[in-house]
């Protein structure tokens, strides 16, 4: 605790302004139902009133309260993503660890196989896997960590195999350690911090890429408040000079930010420790 | 009254190193001086300042590091209120430097010619045609093959020894008053290092520049300085003629310095019982490589402490990556025991793989810098006894006590400990298995030499109270000299002789061994004029 | 150079056999649906006649693996089958769209790229000057922003506050240049932005890679020049991975042009393939799918060929 305090005194206001929008993100998510004034898809006026005293951030393109619609949005668009990185990041992150470790035919199969999907571009693929299996929201999930899980993959098996060519490995190596313990305390310990700034990147590149698949109509579908298909939704706003979309799109916008800032000032420090 | 012959005079030489958020002092305080001509040998262990005094004196400091104090005149001009234009007319041409890796000093992008010519060319010194022909002029009397074309190949394409060699010709390019060199044969074979240094030698005294020869070996810097500079944490501890020195030093320190090569083990008569383990006809190759070990066969008696000695290419880490089984031979076999060891280290039992355990030579990345000392050598006693925490509490209390350490280190991270304490720790682990052999690979080569002599003498200790048997890795003979009892000398992957080390180190020996054993250097000022003096003889009466 | 030509070739052939890997998997993908093809494609309100109708035209009733020969052979003879939403040749529809897509990214790719190689030259030359953290800082955001941020904002101040230019990219066949150009500014900034920040960061990050290199200190040494210095040391080092960063964002620069496509409605390949997604339109979505697939390997074949023969060490074996 005292080491946490010192190292946030130390850290530089970008790095403050990350946590601060952070925190807030994560306390409006998981407090929505408590924090919003209105029901998720609850009708409330008239369609792209201007904010007003009721409606904080005025309406959106079915009336439905604007605040609202963040405060869920914020929610359901966190929620989703940061399940898809658990999984992407989960697989990507055992698969890869455990390649570089024991070698042999399961890492040329494994890397093989990520070659390939890492050749083909990633929204492409998306797209066109989404248009067969359609767009549910466990199916986008799944598809969506499948294919990041292979950029996981990627940085894991190459932090593993700095780590593993090291004579502490082939020491344990050498008293006939089992491949488990190797992974689980002998490399993991010193991928961690690289790691926990990759899990950082990951989050805000699958938040980036949910959002933007929603904005193309392809992703979280209405009445499902998130982030994305808000932009999309309320479009047409723009040509009439209504700010509308610009709200879910800089809320977006801010948290990838942030956590740009957070793992930027983690990866500084790291260096620093290590020098 | 200006002295014509001073070059270089530094007063109260100051500089400061950015560690930890502050500037701490590095040199504090050295003075020093540089007349045309002379040779000046730097000498210290690592962090004793002789690098960053050898780039102060060509007005530079690294990253990370600054001048704050003192006076640089380089002849009657004061580098330190010299502005960037004069510097850059001075560095190069006037004062060069040799750095310690040639490998990385030489751009890869560029050829070797084109490197040399760069700072004549750019001072408009000489033609590109003259350049050329002053390249091969240096390349031959450095005694470079093929001193025609070499300078056309790119730096990845020249070895070791012969890109130093390219660097020191690189240096002479523009005949500078001074060169700086900054350990330029510390990362090179014995073998090679002679005919560098006496490359170096012959260079010098012929064009009559002066130098500062920086470096940790003493005997190296005996064969070719005037006087000697002994520096220790950045201060000076005694200076003087080099010969006087040698023979009669005056401070402590320099004579635990020159004492360091003088240790030689007391002979043991040989044994007659069985071996601990015995290597028989090992041939070996890396997948799809060429074989890099043929018909490799010694024994390793108990208590006793085998060396194996070579240069880099003479297969000796190879035998121990196939005695430890990470490195299955193609052909012959090892027992230890008696009993057979399975060429690949999975299928080998536990129980036996205990029996024998590995040291290594950079203990940096020996330990895992995520583990407390405590876990580093606790593991091996829970790993292989199944005891509790609170017996393997004790054992490492043991342990660490046979090592010279207090329980205070327990809880230590490796980031917080000192090169020669990190390889008492893996000295330690080693032991907390009660192994009945260590094999050490080049365990000393990354430590300086007051600390590594420490260590061997703890090595030998240990095998005095326990009976330890060591297989000592390495290509440096007086450490030979100082533990071990039988030599194993190898050469290109083969056994080139073998035996009690007094037979083997007394001729008639091997050719090679010969050659291995006068490559050493002595501390004697006139050993590298008399050794090739020597070997030109041989050559003639060939 | 001969000693590279067996590494390129080894490079070419996997990129070939990713590309076959891929059209096998989008071959596959879409015409193996889990359920009826036909029936997902028409709805649930689709008569009978309709359904065997279109399974015919698609040739459903075939094992797939002929399917797939067939739809190959087609493809080599430039038959590119005919849309489903309107009956027209896909091989119609796409050519022109293919021409703005490259249009918008090769002129995205001309600003960008210089610009990103001169500021990560003089931000790593500045390191922490407030030049170089303005820079490094408004980069990280830029490259935080989802492209429609960037386009909306974009919209904003130039064509609701400033009125200079279309929110709407009506760009039509025949269309004279200035007026392309007019059309073109706001979709070609959107991409610039986003891929200029990415690539600067890396190219700074390379430079100050290349800076910190020994070698660079010997020069320093040596009394070289500063400007020398960084023209005939570090330059010709820092060459390779920077041309290997510029075509990979390239390679990107080819993806990302589908979000800034339906944002300003831009009659691109991008705005096809979306739009063919929606509908279920597989023909089209099939061949666009592979078009930029090509595009995206071939752009990484070319990074991965031009840095191998960038590295001295390989050009010039022992």
């Amino acid at each position: 605790m005292k080491n946490m305090i010192k190292l946030l005194k130390t850290s530089p206001v970008s790095a403050r302004f990350g946590l601060i929008v952070i925190t807030l993100s994560l306390v409006v998510a998981l407090l929505a139902p408590i924090l919003a004034p209105y029901g998720q898809s609850e009708i409330v006026s008239d369609v792209w009133l201007s904010p007003s005293y009721d409606y904080p951030l005025g309406t959106d393109q079915l009336g439905r309260d604007m605040l609202t619609r963040l405060i869920y949005g914020a929610r359901n668009s966190i929620f989703i993503a940061f399940t898809t990185t658990m999984i992407a990041f989960g697989l990507g992150a055992i698969l890869g660890l455990i390649a570089a470790t024991t070698g042999g035919w399961l890492d040329i199969l494994l890397s093989r196989i990520v070659d390939i999907f890492m050749a083909f571009p990633t929204l492409i693929l998306a797209l066109m896997i989404l248009s067969v299996l359609g767009t549910s929201i466990p199916v986008l999930i799944v598809v969506v960590a499948l294919l990041d899980s292979t950029r996981v993959f990627r940085l894991a098996r190459a932090l593993a195999m700095d780590i593993a060519i090291m004579e502490f490995v082939d020491a344990a190596r050498l008293r006939g350690e089992k491949t488990l313990y190797i992974v689980w305390r002998e490399i993991l310990p010193n991928a961690l911090p690289a790691l926990i700034a990759e899990f950082g990147l990951r989050f805000c590149f699958i938040f980036l890429f949910i959002s933007s698949l929603s904005f193309l109509g392809l992703g979280i579908q209405p009445p499902t408040a998130d982030w994305g298909s808000m932009v999309r939704e309320n479009s047409g706003a723009m040509n009439f000079g209504i700010l509308c979309p610009l709200y879910p799109a800089a809320t977006i916008a801010l948290l990838t930010v942030s956590i740009n800032l957070v793992v930027d000032w983690f990866l500084h420090r790291s260096a620093q420790i290590r020098a | 009254m200006m002295n014509e012959q001073r070059l270089l005079t530094i007063k109260n030489l100051q500089i400061e190193g950015w560690q930890e958020e502050k500037w701490k002092p590095v040199v504090k305080g050295i003075d020093l001086h540089l007349n045309r001509g002379e040779v000046l040998g730097l000498i210290g262990e690592s962090g004793a300042g002789k690098s960053t005094i050898g780039l102060a004196a060509m007005g530079y400091a690294r990253k990370g590091c600054r001048i704050s104090g003192g006076s640089i005149n380089f002849h009657g001009k004061e580098l330190r209120e010299a502005s960037e234009r004069e510097l850059e007319n001075i560095r190069g041409v006037k004062i060069a430097y040799v750095a310690q890796s040639a490998a990385a000093s030489f751009n890869p992008s560029h050829q070797l010619m084109t490197q040399f010519a760069e700072i004549p060319l750019e001072h408009g010194l000489m033609t590109q045609a003259e350049a050329r022909q002053k390249a091969v002029n240096l390349y031959t009397r450095l005694f470079l093959p093929d001193p025609e074309g070499i300078g056309f190949r790119y730096p990845h394409q020249v070895s070791g020894g012969q890109l130093q060699r390219a660097m020191v010709a690189m240096a002479m390019a523009c005949d500078p008053d001074i060169i700086v060199f900054d350990e330029p044969t510390t990362a090179l074979d014995v073998t090679t290092q002679i005919e560098v240094l006496s490359a170096i030698k012959d260079v010098v005294r012929q064009s009559n520049c002066a130098a500062i020869y920086i470096t940790h070996d003493l005997a190296v810097v005996a064969q070719l300085a005037d006087r000697i500079m002994v520096l220790q944490n950045g201060l000076e501890v005694e200076e003087g003629d080099a010969r006087s020195m040698l023979h009669a030093p005056k401070q402590e320190y320099t004579a635990r310095l020159l004492a360091v090569r003088r240790v030689i083990k007391e002979a043991r008569p040989p044994v007659e019982e069985e071996p601990l383990m015995r290597v028989e006809h090992i041939t070996a190759a890396y997948k799809n490589g060429p074989s890099i070990l043929h018909d490799v066969s010694f024994n390793v008696h108990r208590g006793r402490t085998v060396a194996v000695v070579g240069e880099s290419g003479s297969g000796k880490t190879s035998v121990a990556r196939v005695i430890t089984g990470f490195l299955p031979q193609s052909e012959g076999m090892i027992y230890f025991d008696g009993i057979e060891m399975s060429p690949l280290l999975k299928h080998r039992d536990k129980n036996r793989l205990r029996k024998w355990q590995m040291i290594f030579q950079m203990p940096d990345v020996a330990i895992n810098p995520r583990h407390k000392v405590k876990e580093i050598i606790g593991r091996p006693i829970s790993f292989y006894y199944g005891l509790g925490k609170k017996q393997v509490g004790k054992r490492v209390g043991e342990l660490l006590d046979m090592i010279e350490l207090d329980t205070g280190y327990l809880d230590r991270y490796p980031s917080e400990l000192s090169g020669g304490e990190k390889q008492r720790i893996c000295i330690a682990r080693a032991l907390a298995a009660s192994p009945e052999l260590i094999i050490c690979d080049e365990i000393t080569s990354a430590l300086d030499q007051l600390v590594a002599e420490e260590i061997l003498k703890l090595l030998q200790r240990l095998q005095d109270e326990l009976n330890m048997s060591y297989l000592f890795i390495t290509h440096d003979l007086a450490t030979v000299k100082a533990i071990a009892d039988d030599v194993v000398v190898m050469y290109q992957g083969r056994v080139v002789e073998q035996g009690p080390r007094q037979t083997v180190f007394t001729p008639p020996h091997h050719e090679y061994t010969e050659l291995l054993l006068s490559s050493v250097p002595e501390m004697d000022p006139d050993w590298l004029d008399n050794l090739l003096k020597k070997r030109e003889q041989k050559e003639m009466n060939k | 150079m001969d000693f590279l030509l067996p590494l390129i070739l080894k490079r070419t052939g996997f990129a070939f056999l990713t590309l076959f890997t891929i059209s096998l998997l989008i071959f596959v993908g879409l015409e193996a649906l889990p359920g009826d093809t036909a029936q997902a494609i028409l709805g649930q309100g689709a008569t009978e006649e309709n359904l065997a109708a279109l399974r015919k035209e698609m040739k459903l009733d075939l094992p797939v693996h002929t399917r797939y020969v067939s739809w190959l052979k087609d493809i080599s003879h430039g038959d590119l089958g005919n849309s489903l939403s309107n009956g027209r040749p896909v091989s119609e529809m796409i050519g022109w769209r293919f021409q703005n897509t490259l249009l918008l990214a090769f002129s995205a790719a001309m600003v960008s790229i210089p610009l990103a190689i001169i500021l990560g030259l003089v931000c790593a030359l500045y390191q922490n000057s407030w030049l170089d953290r303005i820079l490094s800082t408004s980069t990280l955001s830029a490259i935080s922003f989802p492209e429609f941020f960037v386009a909306y904002i974009l919209i904003l101040v130039f064509v609701v506050q400033f009125e200079m230019f279309p929110s709407v990219a009506l760009l039509k066949p025949g269309m004279g240049m200035m007026e392309i150009v007019n059309v073109l500014v706001l979709p070609c900034l959107t991409l610039t932005l986003v891929v200029l920040a990415h690539m600067m960061r890396m190219t700074r990050a390379t430079i100050i890679g290349v800076l910190s290199s020994p070698y660079i200190e010997m020069a320093q040494l040596k009394g070289v020049r500063k400007h020398k210095i960084i023209l005939y040391h570090a330059l010709p080092n820092a060459l390779g991975p920077i041309i290997n960063v510029v075509v990979m964002d390239l390679a990107w620069l080819v993806v990302g042009v589908v979000v800034v496509e339906v944002v300003f409605v831009y009659p691109g390949l991008g705005q096809l393939l979306v739009d063919s997604v929606s509908k279920r339109d597989i023909p089209v979505v099939q061949t666009s799918g592979l078009i930029f697939a090509c595009t995206y390997i071939f752009l990484n074949l070319t990074a991965d060929v031009l840095s191998i023969i960038s590295n001295p060490r390989l050009r010039h074996p022992k």
